[in-house]
């Protein structure tokens, strides 16, 4: 039977269709909430980050050892650690958040810096108070470099999803173990190719959303600077 | 709001001494000029105003109280600041930012963003600059709004750190003549740091000179400054055009102006061997015809010499100096405030005007005034008259 037949029977099947838009849901809530969860973090990081200087070293370097550690190897351990089951999906996503974080920690730190002194000394003389000057002028100021992390945190979790099929789950991971084990490689098609077609959307819904939440960034944005009021 | 700075110190923890005993008194509704050479303390010294540095002696009082006894976030919206490169918040709109001290204050939405509307005009920009970001506007633009973000919660107190000195120098004068005659209108306590000293004696009512170490070297007006500095370093300072500079501060009074012949535009002059002044039919000065030329028929503008700076009858010394010594025909032409020609004056007069003044620039400079002491301010100094 060749692989186009292979993939038309099995496409085919409705039970097998119905199977394979849970994994994918699966696969989203999987790989999306730990982003969210591990924006979260990184945000956190980074405002400790700036109240607190001294503490950035360790920050940085914590980050780079959490993704050094294996995936299935935190996979295993969260559950000694947390005390959940070693089936539970929550495993996958804390694991996932910390990745997440760790991939953000460093960008976020090197975003806040990046904000012009001049523009961080005129927020306090204005009246920010610390917090309010955070979220209102140096985060979002961060965002375009935060969200050129996330889209590589995105895609990353992404295709580590799969791994957490190793321990039951998975999502989409789940039609590649199933595929090795009967030999059969139409879901490990399928799988491949939501996978990608997964990552594809994500990103370029990541950069959508950057651009709308950066509207001062816009190239598109006429650079014509007014006359009238310049000559004085 | 009356600024007064007394004994203010700042030294930073490793010993270095960047204020050193300050003291001198911001009049209500005038503009005090800090000015001095990088690491003089000025910027420092300004940054104690709202407690971005807290001095490590003496006190800030602001209107008697000490600034010390204020929450820090409420005070600072109570006192605008105008920061170098303008340091407006680059993801708001021109109106967002300045919208932000009000909406600070807990203004509404709505308020506040009149508000900011009403100060784009204050400030000489178009509405429709309004929802531009910042990284659309020209640097004066930006500058622009950066004042129109200090005045939109009406501050009694302005704070400029070096506002003017990142645009070009042609913007820059208009943005002084702005802000002159914004204070004229407003009436603002204004505390001014600058390096430049031309900008210090343009725009203030005092100037204080600073020097490296954060020492007042002289507090007073800046035709005093320019013309009784009181030590060396000051006398330095203000350079070596100080004296020529300090005719910005004497009325031409007396000044003897004589006729010039003129040839208006559109009629045939005859030959003549002196200097013509062409005029238009409003009297205006068009340039010079020289001595001996001839026209082919009626007198354009092709046949003449550009002329010099134009002195406007009433100012002072220094625009008729150099509207002598910037002439062709070393006459000086005297219009009135319709641009129209009154006459000619040459730097003859202008010296003999000078050299007739009581307080001349060229008879007591770097003599008077030896008594003020270099290390704080000199107690008559807060209580001269600032200039009219």
């Amino acid at each position: 039977m060749s692989i186009t037949d292979e993939l038309a029977t099995y496409l085919g099947s409705a039970n097998t269709r119905a199977q394979l838009w849970a994994a994918l849901a699966e696969h989203c809530y999987l790989a999306l909430l730990p982003i969210l969860l591990g924006v979260v973090l990184a945000v956190g990081a980074g405002w400790l980050g700036r109240t607190w200087p001294p503490v950035r070293g360790t920050l940085a370097v914590a980050a780079n050892l959490v993704y050094t550690i294996p995936s299935l190897a935190l996979f295993v351990v969260i559950p000694g650690v947390i005390g959940t089951t070693i089936l539970d999906s929550v495993n996958v996503v804390i694991a996932l958040s910390l990745y997440t974080a760790a991939l953000l920690v460093r960008p976020m730190l090197d975003a806040l810096d990046a904000v012009p002194q001049a523009v961080t000394a005129s927020a306090t003389a204005m009246g920010y108070r610390p917090a309010r000057r955070f979220f209102g002028v140096e985060l979002p100021l961060a965002v375009p470099v935060l969200a050129a992390g996330v889209r590589v945190a995105a895609v990353s979790n992404i295709s580590l999803v799969s791994v957490g099929a190793l321990i039951g789950v998975g999502g989409l991971g789940r039609l590649f173990t199933d595929g090795f084990q009967r030999e059969y490689y139409a879901p490990i098609v399928v799988g491949v190719v939501l996978t990608l077609l997964l990552a594809l959307v994500v990103d370029l819904l990541l950069v959508l959303l950057r651009r709308v939440l950066t509207p001062w960034q816009r190239p598109a944005s006429p650079n014509r600077p007014v006359a009238a009021g310049e000559a004085a | 709001m009356t600024i007064e700075f007394r004994g203010v110190t700042k030294r930073y923890e490793d010993g270095a001494l960047a204020v050193d005993e300050l003291s001198l008194t911001v009049p209500d509704g005038s503009m005090t000029v800090f000015v001095g050479p990088s690491g003089c303390g000025k910027t420092t010294s300004l940054r104690m105003v709202n407690r971005m540095v807290e001095p490590t002696g003496g006190e800030v009082l602001l209107d008697g109280r000490n600034v010390r006894d204020a929450d820090p976030a409420e005070l600072r919206r109570g006192i605008g600041y105008v920061i170098q490169h303008a340091g407006l918040f680059p993801h708001r709109t021109v109106l967002g930012n300045i919208a932000t001290v009000p909406m600070l204050s807990g203004w509404s939405r709505r308020s506040a963003r009149r508000r900011a509307g009403e100060l784009l005009d204050t400030v000489g920009l178009p509405a429709e600059l309004g929802s531009r970001y910042p990284a659309q506007l020209s640097g004066g633009q930006q500058q622009r709004v950066g004042v129109a973000r200090a005045l939109a919660a009406d501050p009694p107190v302005l704070l400029m750190d070096e506002p003017f000195s990142a645009v070009d120098p042609v913007v820059r004068e208009g943005l002084q003549d702005e802000l002159l005659d914004l204070q004229r209108r407003l009436g603002k306590t204004i505390v001014f740091v600058t390096h430049d000293i031309d900008e210090a004696v343009r725009l203030g009512d005092r100037v204080a000179v600073l020097r490296v170490g954060g020492r007042l070297a002289q507090y007073g007006t800046p035709a005093d400054v320019l013309r009784h500095p009181v030590d060396d370093f000051v006398a330095e300072f203000v350079g070596k055009d100080r004296g020529y500079r300090g005719l910005s501060f004497l009325s031409a009074g007396d000044l003897e102006v004589d006729d010039v012949a003129t040839a208006a535009i559109g009629s045939v002059p005859e030959d003549s061997d002196e200097w013509r002044l062409a005029i238009d039919a409003e009297r205006r000065p068009r340039g010079w015809l020289a001595p001996g030329s001839t026209v082919d028929g009626r007198l354009a503008e092709v046949d003449l010499v550009a002329g010099g700076s134009l002195y406007r009858r009433g100012t002072s010394l220094r625009g008729a100096l150099d509207a002598a010594l910037s002439s062709p025909a070393s006459l000086g032409v005297v219009v009135d405030d319709d641009g129209a020609t009154v006459g000619v004056v040459t730097a003859r007069h202008v010296l003999d005007v000078i050299e007739r003044h009581p307080a001349s620039v060229t008879a007591t400079s770097g003599t008077a005034n030896t008594t003020a002491t270099s290390r704080t301010a000199n107690p008559t100094a807060t209580s001269r008259t600032p200039r009219a």
